[in-house]
């Protein structure tokens, strides 16, 4: 099953430019994953033991809140990576993740890549590097919509 | 003068193109709880105009909006208002049978017809999607002289889409891409949330060869106008819609100015380069 | 603006200047000339001679303005009025159009043409080119204010060269004076020595020759010319003031974060002084007006001000609220955007901002300021920075 993978790893962008040696690390932790329409892929609050390179569907990320139930805060699709508090202590979630469609996406054994990038420093360090853009992306989507630059007194 | 400036030599005798022309409401609609849409017969049965233009909506204080309806269809006009102010407010009490005061068109216009053969990005932030409506009634009007067409629009809940029905005619049309995205959405939304500029890389577009109009925020127009580039969208295929202060429309009052140029005449489209110098400096 | 020929000038001796007032109102012309009014030179309407200004002048600085009588004979020895010649070519308020609802039925019908035919008495050069800059505002592409139009087609225009300096001009660096060039249908120079007072007049149009011909007068000879010649060349000397305008578009362009705004926005108080003393500004607002029961309504046109704070609101707020940018504005407006715009200058170099500014702010002060602290200027020598 995990060599079957790698060709599809090999060609994601988020995984480019890794040399082999850290491609088939990687591999040794992937797996393939389908969720259902409306199926829950974590909860806040949960271990956070995986991350997922969505390969096809779209995922919400969702928050909920006592009163308004739960509101989404982010989707992602095709392509898009779904997870990085594996990366990060406690390695707890902090956001729901729910299929809003069929959806379906290589999983990663994070518990298992935080090993392998704490012996191979190099691995951690080309994982964060494209982590933290993942991130900052993520944030500047998120400080933007903070703006609320759609109401009708914002400075639109 | 660029190829976009509509040609219009009127005569402002002070008195003739600051009088409306009083209109009839034929229709009213609500789009959302802020927004609504009114459309009027012209006194004279027909009312031209170039995609993109605005008129000055008279009632008992003047407003500009920019024109939403069918560039094709002369015989009636058609404005999407947002409630925000006094005369938006009082409008939106109008009913079929009230008269409204009509000044215009003013301005430039989308690049519609300098555009075929090219890939066609519209990108529409909230309020933003009623001046790119006739535009996208023409170029499907006239799509086999297009190449791909792509509709972007982001607003901020579900609630406050506008113009649904049409919006899913469109994304069901084989040779049209629609996505749209809100700021954020109860759990019911199955579609996506997050600003507009994730869209762009899902979207189907040769940058090389893409006119794109954009209608927002000021800062949502900064942003997708970065991505664009990003892609290798030269500068010159980009247009946007400014805004600013108007009083009379025709370039006399001066309070629409941004650095030497004037919106009401020299816009509201404008290539980006001709805008690029103001557009990024500071309270202009 | 009228092109002018050249015509012979001749000299009118100042006991008969008189004349030129019967000369004019024989034509019907309403004559506006300067008179003494609270303390200042207003532009008013005159009937003869008597009503002009004779034996005041004015000393004028950043923020002062005084009339002081000198009880000598002439006539125009003062220099920039507070107001000047826009207000009767660009009303401070003009009524647009009113309306009436009958019912169902609308009616709108326009406001009150312009009905008086104009003669302008002792047009400065700098206010001639203003009138100038002014007709290029108006008479434009693609829409033309054709109330203005009718309202300036008829004027009548006797110009006045300029004879001393007044404290803040600076209308030579500007090219827009002393001497009055183009545009007039007569041109004065007032010449008073310890024997004579004089004026020499020239027609620039036909109408204006006209106008002299009714006029005693008499032949100009060499000395004459001369004498009136040199003192309009000594003033543009006397100049205290003057603007570098070499590369100042690029200049005031590119410096929209320089610290000197900062600097005068800590002294400006958005009065809007300057926006109304000056024979250039020509900002509007519309008001609105109905009566309780919504059956009539009018609309009217105001000066305005690009100082006042919602000049530019929207959307809930102004885009240009700080008092940097509103000063910014102005100035770079003045001299870099109304030359995108109107190929031209928007200062004639009048002074009269300077004078009427309640804190004293000199616009070519403040111009030289930017200069000395242009990074992008190659003949300073200072290590470029990052911006």
């Amino acid at each position: 099953m995990m060599e079957t993978l790698e060709p599809l790893l090999v060609e994601h962008p988020f995984l480019k430019g890794l040399d082999q040696k850290h491609i088939q690390l990687i591999t040794g932790c992937a797996s393939n994953v389908r969720f259902d329409s409306g199926q829950i892929i974590f909860r806040e609050g949960e271990e956070a033991d995986q991350f997922y390179i969505i390969r096809q569907g779209k995922v919400a990320l969702q928050i909920y809140t006592p009163g308004r139930g739960s509101i989404i805060i982010d989707t992602l699709t095709d392509g898009e990576v779904l997870g990085w508090s594996w990366l990060i202590p406690p390695y707890q979630w902090r956001f729901d993740a729910v299929a809003t469609e069929l959806t379906r996406a290589i999983a990663l054994d994070g518990k298992c890549l935080r090993n392998k990038c704490e012996a191979d420093h190099d691995l951690g360090y080309e994982l964060l590097k494209r982590f933290s853009s993942i991130v900052e992306s993520r944030l500047e989507s998120t400080r933007i919509r903070l703006l609320d630059i759609y109401d009708s007194n914002g400075n639109g | 003068m660029t190829a976009t400036e509509t040609d219009r030599t009127a005569v402002m005798n002070t008195f003739s193109d600051m009088m409306p022309e009083f209109f009839r409401i034929v229709r009213t609609q609500k789009n959302t709880h802020d927004t609504f849409t009114i459309e009027l017969e012209p006194p004279s049965k027909i009312f031209s105009f170039e995609p993109g233009q605005f008129n000055m909506l008279y009632h008992f204080g003047e407003v500009p909006i920019s024109i939403c309806g069918d560039p094709a269809d002369r015989g009636k006009l058609v404005h999407t208002i947002r409630a925000v102010g006094t005369v938006t407010r009082a409008l939106q009490k109008l009913k079929k049978g009230d008269a409204i005061g009509i000044r215009g068109p003013f301005g430039t216009h989308w690049p519609v017809n300098e555009s075929f053969g090219s890939d066609i990005m519209i990108i529409a932030g909230g309020i933003g999607l009623p001046p790119l409506r006739p535009s996208i009634y023409h170029i499907l009007a006239n799509r086999e002289k297009y190449g791909k067409v792509v509709l972007l629009y982001g607003t901020r809940t579900p609630e406050d889409i506008l113009y649904r029905k049409e919006l899913e005619l469109w994304r069901s049309r084989f040779d049209m891409e629609v996505h749209i995205t809100v700021d954020r959405a109860s759990s019911d939304w199955k579609g996506n949330v997050g600003v507009v500029t994730t869209l762009i890389p899902r979207s189907h577009f040769d940058p090389l060869n893409t006119v794109a109009m954009l209608v927002g925020p000021e800062i949502m127009m900064r942003f997708t106008v970065q991505e664009l580039q990003k892609r290798g969208v030269a500068a010159e295929n980009i247009y946007i819609s400014m805004e600013r202060n108007m009083k009379c429309g025709v370039g006399f009052c001066g309070h629409c100015q941004c650095g030497p140029t004037f919106i009401c005449k020299d816009g509201p489209v404008y290539p980006y380069p001709a805008i690029k110098d103001v557009f990024v400096k500071r309270e202009i | 603006m009228k092109t002018n020929e050249q015509t012979q000038p001749v000299v009118i001796d100042g006991k008969n200047f008189d004349a030129l007032f019967r000369a004019l109102s024989k034509r019907g012309y309403d004559i506006i000339g300067p008179t003494v009014q609270e303390g200042a030179i207003v532009y008013d309407s005159i009937s003869d001679g008597s009503a002009l200004p004779s034996g005041w002048t004015d000393e004028q600085e950043a923020g002062k303005y005084r009339l002081v009588n000198k009880k000598d004979k002439a006539l125009f020895g003062f220099s920039s009025s507070p107001q000047s010649w826009k207000k009767f070519i660009h009303p401070p308020a003009l009524k647009l159009w009113e309306s009436k609802r009958n019912g169902n039925r609308i009616t709108i019908s326009a406001g009150p043409a312009a009905q008086q035919k104009f003669a302008f008495v002792g047009v400065r050069a700098c206010d001639l080119s203003a009138i100038g800059v002014l007709d290029k505002v108006f008479v434009n592409s693609p829409f033309t204010d054709a109330g203005y139009q009718s309202r300036r087609s008829d004027i009548l225009i006797i110009a006045i060269n300029c004879t001393k300096s007044g404290g803040t001009c600076f209308c030579a660096s500007m090219n827009a004076g002393p001497e009055v060039s183009a545009g007039y249908d007569i041109v004065l120079t007032e010449v008073i020595t310890k024997d004579r007072h004089y004026f020499l007049a020239a027609g620039g149009t036909k109408p204006g020759v006209e106008i002299i011909k009714d006029i005693p007068h008499a032949e100009a000879d060499v000395y004459e010319i001369e004498v009136a010649a040199e003192l309009v060349a000594k003033t543009a000397g006397e100049m205290k003031r003057k603007v570098d305008t070499n590369n100042i578009r690029e200049i005031l362009f590119r410096n929209s974060e320089n610290n000197r705004w900062n600097e005068t926005a800590k002294r400006c108080l958005t009065c809007a002084n300057c926006t109304m003393v000056c024979p250039t500004c020509f900002c509007t607002t519309i008001e609105d007006f109905t009566d309780l029961t919504g059956k009539e309504a009018s609309r009217v046109r105001k000066w305005d001000s690009c100082f006042t704070m919602d000049f530019t609101y929207i959307h809930g707020g102004s885009i240009r609220s700080s008092v940097y940018s509103r000063y910014r504005q102005w100035l770079t407006h003045k001299f870099a955007a109304w030359q995108d715009q109107f190929e031209t200058y928007g200062c004639v170099g009048c002074g009269r901002c300077i004078t009427w500014c309640p804190v004293g702010i000199d616009i070519t002060e403040e111009i030289q300021a930017i200069r000395n602290t242009d990074k992008d200027n190659p003949s300073i020598t200072s290590t470029k920075e990052n911006r």
